[in-house]
C-alpha cells in the first residue's frame, strides 16, 4: 500500500498502488457533484421565479392564493421526514436493519403526505382558475414548486427501490452507500424547500 | 390531446415526410443508403455479435471515446453540408438571383448547422478525446463510473439521431441555434421543429451533464499515486475545468429549455409576450449557459495545444503553473461575461461597461497561454508534424479571432456590429481556429494511441492547409461584409456590391470541404496501410505524459501496474531515469467493470421518448419513459458488474506486448540521439 504524502493527494486520491480499486468509494463524491448541479438547476428556476413573481397579468397574487397554515403543515411533514431519515442513518450505523426499515418507512409516509398535500394544493389552484397558464407568476410558481415535488417523488421511488435492495441484501457496503446518497438527496430537498417556503410562500403571502 | 391528433400517432401523419422537397429527400436517401450499407456490411461480415459485445455495450472509456469521435465526424459531414448550402445560397441569391433554397428551408439549415456543429460535432469530439486520453494521463484503469459513461454517450447519440430524424419526418427548428422567444414560442413556431430542437438538446444535455460528473470524479479520485493536482498533465487540468463548467452551466440550459417547453406544451408564460412573460429572461438564461459553453469547448483544446507543443518541442511546457492558473481564471471569468452577447438589449451603460470590461479581461489569461506556447517552442527542436501545424495555425488564427472579440467587447462598437456577419466571422474565427484546429491536432496526436496506427502525414498536411487557407478565404470576406452592414441569416439579398465577397466566401467553404475529405481519406488510407503505419512502441512521438507509457492501443486495463508519479512529465522522467515499465515476472489480478447493454438500451429508448414528445404521441411517451426508468432500476439490481482479470491473463497480454520491445528500445534510443 502506498499512501500519499502530499497534502493534496492525501485528501483527494484514494488510489492504492496495488491493484484493486472499487467504484464504491467514488460514489459519494460523484453524488455530491451531481447535487451541486441540481442546486444550480433550482437556482435557475428560483431566478426565473423572482423575475416573474410580480407579473400577475391581472390574475391572483400569492397573498390571495396561499394558505400559510396549510403550507406550514406541508413543511412540517417534509422537515420531520428529514429527521426520521437521519434516525434511519443512525440505525444503519448501528447495523440495525429492522430500525432502518422502520425509520425509512416513516420517512416514506411523511414524504408521501407532503406530495399528497402538494397535489391537492395544485388541484385546488387549477380549480380556482389559477393554473400555470394564468400568468407568468403562476407559471413560475408551478414550475418551481412542481420541480421540487418531482424531485421528492423520485426520492420516494428511490426509497421504494431501496426497500427492495435492503430486503434482498441487508446492510452491505453497496446498500449503505446507496442509503448515504439517498440521505444526501433527501436532506438537499429539505434545504431547497426551506428556500421555497421562505421565498415563494412567506414573501408571497406578505 | 388537442383537435386533429390521433391517439396512435399524435400529430404525426404521412404529410410530415417532405416528399416534394428534392434536396431533403436526396439527403434522406443518402442517410438511408449509408445506413443500409453499414447494415449490409455488418451482416455480410457476420459482425453483429462483435459490434454488440465489443462496442455497443462497452464501458471501456477508450472505446466510448472512439465512438464519440465517430459520432462527431458523421455529424461534421451533416453540419458541413448545411454550411455549404448556406454559402451556396448566399452566393447565388445576392445579385438578383433567387437561389435554390426557399426561406423556410434556409432558416432550418442555419439552425441545424449551429446546433449540430456545437452540440453534436464539437461537444462529442472534445468529450471523446477527454474520454480516451484523460484516464490514461492520470494512470487510471477506467473512469469513476464506467456504466454512466456508456449511458452519457448513448444519450448524446439519441439527441443527434433526433436532429437527423427531423430531416426526414417533419421539420427542424427555423429559429436560429439558440431559439430565442418569442419566435420560438408556439404562436410563431407552431410546427414540430422547435420541439425536436428542445428534446434533442434536453436528452443530449443530460448525457453531457452526467459525463461532467463522471470525469470530475475520475480526476479527483483516481489519479496515480504521487500525482498531486499540480503534477497533472495540462490536458487533464483543462478537462477538469471544462467539466466543472459543464456541471455548473448545463443545468441552466436544462431549465431554460424546460421553461420554453412548458410555454409550448402547457401554455405557460415564461417567455411569451402576453401573460406577463419576459422574452429577455430567456436570452439572459440561455447565454448564462451559452458563454461557458464556448469555454467548455475551447479549454480542453488549450490543453491539447499544450501537450502538442511540449511534446514536439522536446521541452517541458513553459510556465506550467501559470498555464494552470490561466485556465482556472478563464473558467471563472467565463461565467461573468454572458451579457456581451446582447449589449443592445438596453441594460444601460453601467451594466454594459461591466460586462465589456470582464470580457476584455479574459484576453489576459488567454494571452498568458499564447505566450507560454510560444516560449515552449522558442529554442526547442520543433518537429513540424501534423499536430504542430494545427497548433501553429491555431496560434495565428485564434489571436486574430481574439482581437476581433476584444473589438466586439467594446459596447459602442458592438452596437454597430451586433447581428452582422462580422460577428459570424468572429465566432467562426474563434471556434474553427480554437476548437476545430484543436480537436484536429488532438485527433492526429492521439490517433496512434487509440488505434495503434499513425495517421498518414501527407494527407494530414493537405487537410491542414485546406482548412487553414479555406478558413481565411471563407471568413475574411465576412468581416468586410459585416463592416459594410450585412446582417446575419439573410436567405436572400440584393446587393451587387456584396456579391463578389459572398462568392469568395463560398469558394473558401469548398476549400474547407476538401480539407474534410482529406481527413476522411487520411483515416481510410492509414487503416489500409496499417502494416506500414503501425505503432508498435506505444510512444510514437517521444511523448512526455503517461498515456504514452503503455501500448498502442492500450490493453483494456490500460496499465498492468499502476505507475507512480514524481514529476509533471511523468513518462519523460521514466525514460530519463530508466524507470520505463518492463515485463514483470509476476502480475497482480486487475479489477475491471463488466460491459452492460443498459446504457445503450436507455439511449435508444430516449430517441423514442424525444420523438413521441415532439409528435404528442402520449402513449409512447409513457411507455418509453417507463422503459428508461425501469431499465435504470433493473440495473441497480445487477450485482455482476465487475470482475478480476487473473494474473496469468495479464502476464500473457503483457508478454505479447513486450516481445516487440527490441524495436521499441531501438526507436527510443534513436529518438534520444
Amino acid at each position: 500500500m502506498n499512501v500519499h504524502t502530499s497534502p493534496l493527494d492525501g485528501t483527494l486520491t484514494g488510489h492504492v498502488a496495488g491493484e484493486e480499486h472499487g467504484h464504491e468509494s467514488n460514489i459519494p463524491l460523484g453524488f455530491w457533484i451531481y447535487l451541486m448541479s441540481d442546486c444550480i438547476l433550482f437556482a435557475s428556476i428560483f431566478a426565473g421565479f423572482m423575475v416573474l413573481r410580480g407579473n400577475l397579468a391581472g390574475g391572483p397574487s400569492g397573498a390571495e392564493l396561499f394558505d400559510l397554515n396549510y403550507v406550514a403543515v406541508e413543511t412540517a411533514l417534509l422537515l420531520v421526514s428529514s429527521l426520521t431519515y437521519g434516525l434511519g442513518m443512525i440505525a444503519m450505523f448501528k447495523k440495525n436493519l429492522g430500525q432502518v426499515f422502520f425509520w425509512l418507512g416513516l420517512t416514506f409516509l411523511l414524504g408521501l403526505g407532503f406530495i399528497g398535500m402538494e397535489i391537492h394544493e395544485f388541484a385546488k389552484l387549477v380549480g380556482e382558475g389559477a393554473g400555470p397558464s394564468r400568468s407568468a407568476f403562476l407559471s413560475g410558481f408551478f414550475t418551481l414548486v412542481g420541480t421540487h415535488g418531482l424531485h421528492v417523488t423520485s426520492g420516494l421511488i428511490w426509497m421504494a427501490v431501496m426497500f427492495a435492495h435492503l430486503a434482498r441484501r441487508g446492510l452491505n457496503a453497496v446498500n449503505e452507500t446507496r442509503l448515504l446518497c439517498l440521505s444526501l438527496f433527501w436532506h438537499f430537498l429539505d434545504i431547497i424547500w426551506i428556500g421555497v417556503f421562505s421565498i415563494v410562500y412567506l414573501m408571497g403571502a406578505a | 390531446m388537442s383537435a386533429g391528433e390521433s391517439f396512435l400517432f399524435g400529430k404525426l401523419t404521412l404529410d410530415a415526410v417532405p416528399f416534394h422537397e428534392p434536396i431533403i429527400m436526396g439527403a434522406v436517401g443518402g442517410m438511408v443508403l449509408a445506413g443500409v450499407t453499414v447494415f449490409a456490411v455488418l451482416t455480410f461480415l457476420g459482425r453483429w455479435k462483435w459490434l454488440w459485445t465489443e462496442w455497443l455495450t462497452s464501458v471501456d472509456h477508450k472505446r466510448i471515446g472512439v465512438m464519440y469521435i465517430i459520432l462527431a465526424l458523421v455529424m461534421l459531414l451533416r453540419g458541413f453540408a448545411d454550411a455549404l448550402m448556406m454559402r451556396g445560397q448566399q452566393a447565388m441569391a445576392s445579385a438578383g438571383g433567387a437561389g435554390y433554397l426557399p426561406p423556410e428551408h434556409f432558416d432550418q439549415v442555419f439552425t441545424a448547422h449551429g446546433v449540430i456543429m456545437i452540440f453534436f460535432m464539437a461537444m462529442p469530439f472534445v468529450i471523446g478525446l477527454m474520454n480516451i486520453v484523460m484516464p490514461l494521463q492520470i494512470g487510471a484503469r477506467d473512469v469513476a463510473f464506467p456504466y454512466l459513461n456508456s449511458l452519457s454517450f448513448w444519450l448524446t447519440v439519441a439527441g443527434a439521431m433526433l436532429v437527423n430524424i427531423s430531416l426526414a419526418v417533419g421539420e427542424f427548428a427555423h429559429v436560429g441555434w439558440l431559439a430565442y422567444p418569442p419566435l420560438s414560442e408556439l404562436a410563431f413556431s407552431p410546427g414540430v421543429g422547435v420541439d425536436y430542437y428542445l428534446w434533442a438538446l434536453q436528452i443530449s444535455g443530460l448525457g453531457t451533464l452526467l459525463s461532467g460528473v463522471n470525469l470530475i470524479t475520475t480526476i479527483l479520485k483516481m489519479r496515480a499515486p504521487g500525482m498531486g493536482l499540480m503534477k497533472m498533465p495540462v490536458f487533464t487540468w483543462t478537462t477538469l475545468c471544462a467539466n466543472m463548467l459543464i456541471v455548473a452551466a448545463f443545468p441552466i440550459l436544462t431549465v431554460t429549455l424546460a421553461m420554453l417547453g412548458l410555454d409550448r406544451y402547457l401554455g405557460m408564460h415564461f417567455f411569451t409576450h402576453d401573460g406577463g412573460g419576459n422574452p429577455m429572461m430567456y436570452v439572459n438564461l440561455i447565454w448564462a449557459w451559452g458563454h461557458p459553453e464556448v469555454y467548455i469547448l475551447v479549454i480542453p483544446c488549450f490543453g491539447i495545444y499544450s501537450e502538442v507543443t511540449a511534446t514536439f518541442s522536446g521541452k517541458p511546457l513553459f510556465g506550467y503553473t501559470s498555464m494552470v492558473y490561466a485556465t482556472v481564471c478563464i473558467t471563472v471569468l467565463s461565467f461573468i461575461v454572458w451579457l456581451h452577447h446582447f449589449f443592445t438589449m438596453g441594460s444601460g451603460a453601467d451594466v454594459n461597461a461591466f460586462f465589456g470590461i470582464t470580457t476584455m479581461i479574459i484576453s489576459i489569461p488567454t494571452g498568458v497561454k499564447i505566450f507560454n506556447w510560444l516560449f515552449t517552442m522558442y529554442r526547442g527542436r520543433v518537429r513540424l508534424e501534423v499536430p504542430v501545424l494545427w497548433t501553429i495555425g491555431f496560434i495565428i488564427t485564434f489571436a486574430i479571432g481574439g482581437m476581433t472579440g476584444v473589438l466586439l467587447a467594446v459596447p459602442p462598437a458592438d452596437f454597430v456590429l451586433h447581428n452582422s456577419v462580422f460577428l459570424i466571422a468572429h465566432f467562426h474565427n474563434a471556434i474553427i481556429g480554437g476548437v476545430v484546429f484543436g480537436v484536429m491536432a488532438g485527433f492526429n496526436y492521439w490517433f496512434p494511441k487509440a488505434t495503434g496506427i499513425k495517421l498518414d502525414p501527407t494527407l494530414g498536411k493537405v487537410s491542414f492547409w485546406c482548412w487553414f487557407v479555406g478558413f481565411y478565404v471563407a471568413f475574411m470576406p465576412l468581416y468586410a461584409l459585416g463592416l459594410m452592414g450585412m446582417t446575419r441569416r439573410l436567405d436572400h439579398l440584393n446587393n451587387p456590391l456584396w456579391h463578389a465577397y459572398l462568392i469568395v466566401a463560398a469558394v473558401g467553404a469548398v476549400i474547407i470541404f476538401v480539407g474534410i475529405l482529406a481527413t476522411l481519406a487520411q483515416v481510410a488510407l492509414s487503416i489500409l496501410n496499417h502494416k506500414k503505419l503501425r505503432d508498435l512502441t506505444g510512444d510514437p512521438w517521444n511523448g512526455r505524459t503517461l498515456e504514452w507509457a503503455t501500448s498502442s492501443p492500450p490493453p483494456f486495463y490500460n496499465f498492468a501496474r499502476v505507475p507512480h508519479v514524481h514529476t509533471i512529465d511523468a513518462f519523460w522522467e521514466m525514460k530519463q531515469s530508466g524507470g520505463v515499465p518492463t515485463l514483470q515476472p509476476q502480475y497482480q489480478r486487475i479489477h475491471m467493470p463488466r460491459n452492460t447493454g443498459t446504457g445503450f438500451i436507455i439511449g435508444i429508448t430516449a430517441i423514442g421518448l424525444g420523438f413521441a414528445l415532439t409528435w404528442h404521441i402520449w402513449w409512447l411517451v409513457i411507455a418509453s419513459f417507463a422503459v428508461m426508468v425501469g431499465m435504470a432500476i433493473l440495473h441497480s439490481f445487477n450485482e455482476d458488474r465487475d470482475y478480476f482479470v487473473p494474473p496469468g491473463e495479464v502476464a500473457r497480454l503483457e508478454t505479447e506486448y513486450f516481445q516487440q520491445l527490441p524495436e521499441k528500445t531501438d526507436e527510443r534510443s534513436h529518438l534520444a540521439a
